[in-house]
């Protein structure tokens, strides 16, 4: 199958370098501490944070940082055909990726004795969940108001037709190519998450990666200037009075 | 809590209006605090010659001093500080708390109060409700329930903050305890000011209303408050009778008006709690006035129009403040 054309189009219009359109939306669970959606195309994600809080499970009662917990689900309609059961071995790997991300950027020490727990919803999936849960526990963990060393972002980059292309789709990512996920810390300049699969040849794979770290960054401008915004609108609403 | 779009279906009309008052709260906050605005990472400006002294929601890294919570820049003398918005309750001592019991335990109750844990107040830091000073023996421990249980609201002080992060409440006056007879309701804590008085009679209602610096905010019925040291000893049996007295008057009725009251506060609070607006009486006691004056029905507060109304309110109250 042709996924990039002779004129350098994509699938679904796009260009090599190019994302899709990002949606994002602060404080949509009344109940939560931090809550956020995040829309990349046709992927929507619902993120919600509760805690810091009193441990639940007192075993597990960490004495010198919190505790973070992560929950991944996906709606069952999500996609076109209907999800098998909920706990399979792909939500868990994923619950597990998302939390050790998040936890690399929490300033878990400050909350000694207490956890935090973040739940993940897929309401459509299109490609790049895991990119797309990530930028979302990434806005509700903000609004939560937890301290953070950096605003964990995360994209996905592939390779197929011998080009490396942004935000793969449901239609590119299923393709058998080489699929990049990346997440990165924006201002310190690290890398929280990398996980490939397929193979790639080392040059091609240094592209890609590059290619995936420029789209982050593009992320995380958005990202900002959506929690600036928010920020700016609380403040003003509350007034100096 | 916030809602950050209001999820209420505006008419046209309405929506113009809202988003006009918006639009005057906006341009009424004063211009020096818009951009001391800062999110994750953002660094802040501080001048490195002067010492200066890192607080809350700052980091340095490389040099640089870093957010590491999206609020407001605040400068005290040296101190540079981020004071977040949307976040758990930070504590301090004395502050006055409102919180729901969640669990009787050896010798003390755990309470919920929106902090990272549960506060706890213990047997020996409050009053027993025979007002005696003594110690607590084994038997005062066998009869905490008889005092406070599980899901019972009750009202106290911080009493310190322990290194791991652990906090300890007390409740060492007859204004404190258990509260009955209202409602609870919360609110994010940025919305709540520390002030003076956060015990508040509202005589014209027959209303308490304690606005907790957790953002927990009571509202019930006006109880006289027994101070015992006035109390002299001879008249302690007295007290003991009318104190069985008073239980057998808890199964009397609340009158409907002040059931009604109790509600018109409560869904005030709640309009102001969804708009953003800083929670305190006066706005409360305003707010309260203008559904009554607007002749709006109890159950209509939480309408959209009434959204509306408040929001202008609370536009044109900020001018005529600004102005003196």
């Amino acid at each position: 199958m042709e996924y990039v054309n002779p004129e350098g189009l994509r699938l679904d219009g796009r260009r090599f370098n190019e994302m899709r359109q990002i949606v994002a939306e602060i404080g949509v669970v009344s109940k939560a501490d931090g809550s956020a959606v995040f829309e990349m195309g046709n992927t929507k994600v619902i993120a919600a944070v509760y805690g810091p809080r009193e441990i639940q499970n007192k075993s597990q009662k960490k004495n010198d940082h919190a505790l973070v917990l992560c929950e991944y689900s996906m709606a069952h309609f999500s996609t076109g055909d209907r999800r098998r059961q909920k706990n399979d071995r792909r939500s868990t790997e994923l619950s597990l990726v998302i939390r050790q991300t998040m936890e690399a950027c929490i300033s878990t020490e400050l909350m000694p004795h207490s956890q935090i727990d973040i739940f993940l919803q897929v309401l459509q999936a299109d490609g790049g969940t895991r990119s797309a849960c990530i930028n979302a526990a990434t806005l509700a963990l903000a609004d939560a108001g937890i301290p953070m060393r950096d605003l964990a972002v995360s994209c996905s980059a592939g390779y197929l037709n011998s080009t490396p292309l942004l935000d793969l789709n449901y239609l590119e990512d299923s393709a058998g190519g080489a699929d990049v996920t990346v997440g990165i810390l924006p201002k310190l300049d690290k890398v929280t998450l990398l996980q490939m699969d397929a193979k790639l040849p080392m040059e091609t794979f240094e592209t890609v990666f590059a290619l995936a770290s420029e789209g982050c960054k593009a992320i995380a401008e958005r990202i900002r200037e959506v929690l600036l915004e928010n920020t700016k609108q609380l403040e003003y609403r509350r007034g100096s009075a | 809590m916030v809602m950050r779009k209001l999820q209420l279906p505006l008419s046209q009309t309405q929506k113009v209006r809202f988003e006009r008052a918006i639009e005057r709260l906006q341009s009424l906050s004063s211009t020096a605090n818009s951009d001391a605005s800062v999110i994750v990472t953002d660094s802040i400006p501080v001048n490195h010659e002067d010492a200066f002294l890192k607080g809350h929601g700052t980091s340095e890294v490389d040099g640089e001093l870093l957010a590491t919570v999206c609020g407001v820049v605040e400068r005290v003398d040296k101190l540079v500080y981020v004071r977040t918005l949307r976040a758990r309750y930070k504590p301090e001592v004395g502050d006055i708390v409102v919180g729901r019991v969640i669990e009787v335990s050896q010798k003390g109750w755990r309470v919920e109060l929106n902090f990272t844990q549960d506060g706890v107040l213990m047997l020996s830091s409050m009053t027993l409700p025979d007002g005696i000073q003594r110690r607590r023996t084994s038997v005062d421990e066998l009869n905490m329930r008889n005092i406070f249980v599980e899901d019972d609201v009750v009202c106290a002080e911080v009493r310190n903050l322990q290194h791991d992060g652990s906090l300890q409440l007390q409740a060492r006056s007859q204004k404190y305890g258990k509260l009955e007879k209202g409602q609870l309701l919360k609110v994010d804590p940025y919305l709540v000011k520390r002030s003076k008085h956060h015990f508040h009679y509202i005589e014209s209602l027959g209303i308490d209303l304690i606005i907790g610096c957790n953002g927990f905010i009571w509202v019930g019925e006006h109880v006289e408050v027994r101070d015992p040291m006035v109390i002299d000893d001879q008249k302690d049996d007295e007290m003991i009778s009318s104190s069985t007295k008073n239980t057998g008057k808890e199964q009397s009725h609340i009158p409907p008006e002040t059931r009604q009251s109790i509600c018109r506060i409560g869904n005030a609070i709640r309009v102001l709690s969804n708009l953003g607006f800083t929670v305190t009486v006066e706005v409360i006691v305003e707010t309260v006035n203008l559904s009554n004056s607007k002749n709006i029905d109890i159950h209509d507060m939480l309408g959209s129009e009434f959204h509306v109304v408040v929001a202008e309110n609370e536009a044109e109250r900020r001018r005529a403040k600004r102005k003196k």
